[in-house]
């Protein structure tokens, strides 16, 4: 007995340890996007090239799907082990390769396509590994302890984010700010080499999943897992209803939790991106053990409530929530120290131009310790008969410790309705579907709703919030009133209005599992 | 509850597609016209969100509405 738990006990961890360094993998894109946009793409236009970062990296949470598909069918055909030992080898060989990328001033538009092309990489890597993952630590559990032992694989993700982060703070924090932006963001991609190879002599000697070998000893494996889980109505309506009834709220509670969060304090609370990242990273390392204690208690209580509240949760208290996170920040409740107000103006000239640049520094300190900075950049031509280029204007603000600690409370809510949605849900999904096309069968539904409706969660709710503002300033440039009354929170209409559809779906089409594998 | 769950299997098919005109004709479209910068949220909703719920909640309500999920809901 003492070697069988010493043994799901370096099954969890060796499969968890591998996960997670691809979820770093995956992560460190979207954390350092800010210095790639000026790094891969051309620099005149700084805000299309933020967005192409971004739609890079969008790229790789759509192209995910496709990953589940051509890897769970390899799962399916060839055994759970040798899989997921490809993905982790694939996303480590992609990741090291962005941080070898030429600049775009180096070697032109190569540097943009070959940034895609290994991002795409990393997408269809982590599109298989989960599943196997997950399909693998799954079927060597007991009925009674799956939920617990694949709460560990779902902590991964967060974890993941949680160590791209610290990387990336700690490679700023030990060089200055420009050899950061020279060579040292090169560093966290470089440092997964090192992670994949710790991952993979720990994976190595894993054996293959006990139901994987009685399904193929009895011939039991399917011939064609895609036709069998996709092509059949029997498979394809419970792929369907693990879609909109679970991972499609699932994955939009954990991208608003995890990362819109981070996205709302920073571009739209304007809190400094590294006490912004300290924030995250305190509140996310606070709620991580719920995963564990949310997986264990799907094994007692049964998964779909869990679940499911985390998704009620999410759409009932989303807008009180980022309302306060917006409200303690929000410098019209605050009181300035008016002979703190400084205005700076610097001139400086244009390299290789006859313009000039005016930068524009105003700093202030309010009476409750937070510190406000402005900078407005104008571009200032020569030649007045041309249309100079927007003005480029950025605030920033370094909050008080009391404002600090009530932003990781509400982070530390997000995190827990997170918890709540994702812990149990890679022992619902594996219960839900027979052992020969598992891994196919669990990935595709995952990934869409994780990958799709979730990951492309930051990028939409921006986009409105930025509509929502455009449509306020042109009413008030013609003199009407605002059309939003609270352009910051528009955002959040997207995740609310999917998880409550996801939530009523399975209310009433899922039924209460008896947390049995299905053959 | 089956009743329930037929009828509300209309009410999927009716959302997918009713989703899919509003992403497609109400929100991609003028974002298309405009480009730039908008055109980056037109291919999401155009060629991503709009196909995967229309065709998707569809399915899944139609499959209701035939009594998929009566009895072997898990």
């Amino acid at each position: 007995m003492t070697h069988k738990k010493q043994s799901l006990a370096y099954i969890i961890s060796a499969s968890s340890v591998g996960t997670l360094i691809e979820w770093y993998d995956f992560y460190i894109f979207g954390s350092l996007a800010t210095v790639l946009s000026t790094k891969f793409f051309p620099t005149d236009n700084p805000t299309a090239a933020f967005l192409n970062t971004l739609a890079t990296f969008a790229a790789g949470f759509v192209v995910r799907p496709f990953g589940a598909l051509v890897f769970g069918r390899l799962g399916d055909l060839i055994g759970r082990k040798y899989t997921f030992m490809v993905t982790l080898m694939l996303m480590g060989g992609a990741t090291f390769a962005i941080g070898l990328i030429p600049s775009y001033a180096s070697i032109g538009a190569f540097a943009p396509m070959l940034v895609l092309a290994l991002r795409l990489l990393q997408g269809l890597a982590l599109g298989g590994e989960y599943g196997g993952a997950a399909t693998y630590v799954a079927e060597h559990s007991p009925d009674e302890k799956r939920g617990f032992y694949t709460s560990w694989i779902q902590t991964t993700a967060t974890v993941g984010l949680i160590i791209s982060l610290g990387v990336i703070m700690i490679t700023k924090a030990s060089m200055t700010k420009e050899d950061f932006d020279a060579f040292g963001w090169r560093i966290p991609f470089l440092l997964s080499a090192l992670m994949v190879l710790v991952s993979f002599i720990i994976r190595r000697n894993m054996s293959e999943s006990p139901l994987f070998e009685k399904a193929k000893e009895e011939g039991n494996i399917s011939a064609n897992p895609l036709k069998e889980s996709f092509g059949h109505k029997l498979n394809l309506k419970y792929v369907l209803l693990a879609l909109f009834g679970a991972t499609m709220g699932q994955g939009l509670i954990w991208y608003t939790g995890q990362f819109y969060a981070q996205t709302f304090l920073i571009k739209i609370c304007n809190i400094d991106d590294t006490q912004a990242n300290t924030i995250m990273v305190i509140g996310l390392l606070i709620g991580t053990p719920l995963f564990i204690f949310f997986g264990g208690l799907s094994d007692k209580i049964g998964r779909k409530g869990i679940m499911l509240a985390g998704m009620l949760l999410g759409v009932l208290f989303y807008r009180p929530i980022f309302e306060k996170m917006y409200q303690t920040v929000n410098l019209s409740n605050k009181e300035k120290v008016i002979s703190t107000e400084k205005i700076d103006r610097k001139m400086t000239a244009i390299d290789g131009t006859s313009d000039s640049l005016l930068t524009t520094t105003i700093s202030a300190a309010y009476t409750d310790g937070t510190q406000f900075k402005k900078v407005i950049k104008v571009t200032k031509l020569a030649d007045a008969t041309k249309e100079a280029p927007k003005a480029d204007e950025k605030t920033t603000l370094i909050i008080n410790s009391s404002d600090k600690w009530t932003l990781i409370g509400m982070i530390f809510f997000l995190i827990s309705f997170v918890t709540m949605a994702y812990g149990p849900i890679a022992a619902f999904l594996v219960e839900l579907f027979p052992t020969k096309i598992r891994y196919t069968s669990m990935s595709l539904p995952y990934h869409i709703g994780n990958g799709i409706f979730g990951g492309l969660m930051p990028a939409i709710a921006t986009f409105l919030v930025t509509q929502a503002k455009d449509a306020n300033k042109k009413a008030e440039a013609a003199g009407e009133a605002a059309l939003y009354a609270k352009p910051y929170l528009e955002g959040l209409n997207y995740p609310i209005a999917l998880a409550a559809i996801c939530f009523v779906i399975g209310l009433i089409y899922i039924k209460g599992t008896g947390r049995h594998m299905a053959e | 509850m089956n009743t329930i769950k037929k009828i509300l299997g209309i009410l999927w098919i009716a959302l997918g597609i009713g989703a899919g005109y509003y992403l497609v004709i109400s929100q991609a479209l003028p974002l298309w016209k405009s480009g730039g910068n908008d055109l980056v949220p037109a291919i999401i909703y155009t060629f991503i969100l709009a196909p995967l719920i229309t065709l998707g909640m569809s399915t899944f309500g139609y499959y209701a509405v035939t009594g998929e999920f009566n009895s072997e809901s898990k």
